[in-house]
């Protein structure tokens, strides 16, 4: 297991194979935090409203019963969300986050309660300042919490499906012409040289006139350099179109998943 | 080299659909146990899908076939590697009756220290008392307000006191469960400071408890603050100890001394027992909470030697819980 700049967990199995999760921030786990504030709240609401009915019969248990019902949710939300629900509670859904064993592996129990007990120190002296300054300071961005128990908050890595199709249109892609000049393009161009070409075609129109010209020239260039397409498909071919065509051949093959 | 990716792709998918039918499976059903076949039909598509991931990543540039295979076999290897700690059964007796006074032994040093540091705590604010009597106020905090006058005073009021069974009773009983679970299991988290605030959290606990004591001893009031204490103060002070324990387990850890293990492994390794400990601890507190409200503060003179007997009873019946709990001979002796 080796770590990234401080942005994503690589994992390194057994096998040799790696894989990479993005660790989430300060700011968006606080956004988290503050929807599942949100929500304990509203708990304590409905047990209060409830409570008020109870309180017509005893009022000594009623509150009794609040007092209970509230330490419990405050102790107990996340413990429970992320036991149920496997690193995740409500705030953390909406958010797209999710904690996650440090080493990849399957949430334990008693990882779970010990990162929601470590909210005590964490939330010290207010609003979370220690648990902010220990995720701002540690390499793996965790909070004291996440240190005793183990754990990372990773965002949930969504499956890159670009809308492609409807920005590379129906122009036809001429590279197609030569299926074994585009597998080898394939076995050529890594993952993340992919990434910046798509990058590039899905923000065209963010760019000047003038920088999208260079920007569009220089990767076309580099792709150029993978593979040669004969004289006959590249003619007259734009910096942006070869791009394009670049593009559309490594998705073609759309896998639905 | 993959020449031909799409004929790879036709050629491995049923085995990437065969595992990603497996984890959800495994994911709708945490418990189910795999048969041997199974498990290791499990491992063979876990290798060869991290084998084409592989093969992927190297040949091939793309992007969506990549993600997938990564998903799948990052969510395979989890699986694959998780201890056993959702399959296997709790029981949450044998947690209560073996595990927990075993793990309470395995630190006794710990408790030790935890209990040694409330200890000194309690002998500061005893002598800090004798040396300066108008130090009191400092050491007992204003929350208890009833404590600040004269012992002897206090108990002559508390005795001619009505003492009402349902009055508030309940609240009283809760709010104190409450608090003390937290004390007790701040004294583990603060065990993360290197054992620094577990310390100080016992030592401050200590110099409050020693500071009463010597307060209605020196006024002559030791029965009643016997019958006043022990009843719940004989679970409720070691459950603090023991938080504090499962504190001192921690700042150990944080420290690494003795071992050459690291931080995370070092840590990875005490996880159950804090939890463990935490959790006897919570359960004792509710106990103590219950007698607390209930029976405490019923301050009757013709009771006193009753409560201290219960209160010496339950703590003989704690020492002779941690002690003997979960050990072979004494189970074996039960069992026949």
């Amino acid at each position: 297991m080796a770590l990234g700049k401080t942005t994503e967990l690589k994992i390194q199995t057994p096998e040799g194979v790696e894989f990479s999760l993005p660790l989430a921030g300060p700011v968006t786990r606080c956004a988290a935090w503050a929807f599942d504030l949100a929500m304990v709240v509203v708990l304590f609401q409905i047990i209060s409203t409830v409570l008020q009915v109870l309180a017509i019969i005893s009022g000594d248990m009623a509150m009794a019963l609040s007092i209970g019902l509230q330490f419990v949710v405050m102790i107990g939300y996340g413990i429970f969300f992320e036991w149920l629900w496997k690193g995740q509670t409500i705030g953390k859904r909406i958010m797209k986050l999710q904690v996650i064993d440090e080493r990849g592996m399957t949430l334990k129990l008693n990882q779970i309660v010990l990162r929601n007990l470590f909210r005590v120190v964490d939330s010290l002296p207010v609003f979370y300042l220690v648990g902010g300054l220990s995720c701002l300071l540690s390499s793996r961005a965790q909070r004291l919490g996440d240190l005793a128990a183990g754990t990372l908050v990773v965002r949930r890595k969504e499956i890159a499906e670009p809308e492609l199709d409807e920005l590379l249109g129906d122009e036809v892609n001429s590279f197609r012409e030569f299926p074994r000049l585009e597998a080898q393009l394939r076995q050529r161009v890594s993952a993340e040289e992919v990434r910046l070409a798509v990058d590039a075609v899905l923000r065209r129109n963010e760019l000047e006139s003038k920088s999208r010209l260079s920007v569009y020239k220089e990767i076309a260039d580099f792709f150029r350099d993978k593979v040669e397409f004969p004289e006959e498909v590249t003619h007259g071919l734009s910096d942006e179109q070869y791009v394009r065509n670049v593009v559309a051949t490594l998705f073609e093959r759309k896998m639905k998943i | 080299m993959i020449l031909d990716l799409d004929a790879f792709i036709e050629k491995e998918r049923p085995f990437w659909d065969e595992l990603r039918a497996l984890l959800k499976r495994q994911g709708d059903q945490p418990n189910r146990r795999m048969s041997i076949d199974e498990a290791q039909r499990f491992q063979y598509l876990y290798q060869r899908a991290s084998s084409d991931l592989v093969k992927i990543k190297t040949f091939a540039g793309d992007v969506e076939i990549k993600n997938y295979l990564e998903n799948l076999v990052a969510r395979a290897y989890s699986q694959l590697h998780e201890e056993s700690d959702r399959i296997a059964r709790f029981s949450p007796l044998r947690w209560f009756f073996s595990t927990f006074p075993q793990t309470f032994r395995r630190h006794w040093k710990a408790f030790a220290v935890s209990f040694g540091t409330f200890l000194v705590g309690a002998g500061f604010g005893a002598g800090m008392l004798v040396n300066d009597y108008e130090l009191k106020a400092d050491f007992i905090p204003g929350q208890f307000g009833h404590l600040s006058g004269k012992p002897s005073e206090r108990v002559e009021k508390e005795e001619r006191h009505e003492f009402d069974y349902f009055q508030s009773r309940q609240t009283f009983s809760a709010s104190l469960m409450a608090n003390n679970i937290r004390v007790s299991y701040m004294a583990m988290v603060m065990g993360i400071t290197y054992g620094v605030g577990t310390v100080i959290l016992l030592f401050f606990n200590g110099t409050m408890i020693g500071a009463i004591a010597f307060d209605y001893i020196a006024d002559g009031q030791i029965v009643f603050l016997l019958g006043w204490l022990l009843p719940h103060g004989s679970i409720e002070l070691p459950a603090i100890f023991i938080g504090g324990q499962a504190g001192v387990v921690l700042g150990r850890a944080m420290f690494g001394w003795g071992t050459d293990l690291r931080l995370r492994q070092r840590l990875k390794l005490i996880r159950p027992d804090l939890l463990t400990l935490v959790a006897g601890a919570s359960l004792m507190m509710v106990w103590a909470g219950i007698v607390e409200s209930f029976l405490s503060q019923y301050h009757r003179p013709q009771l006193y030697s009753w409560k201290i007997l219960l209160g010496s009873i339950e703590l003989i019946a704690l020492i002779m819980f941690l002690y003997l709990g979960g050990r072979k001979k004494w189970r074996k002796g039960r069992d026949k």
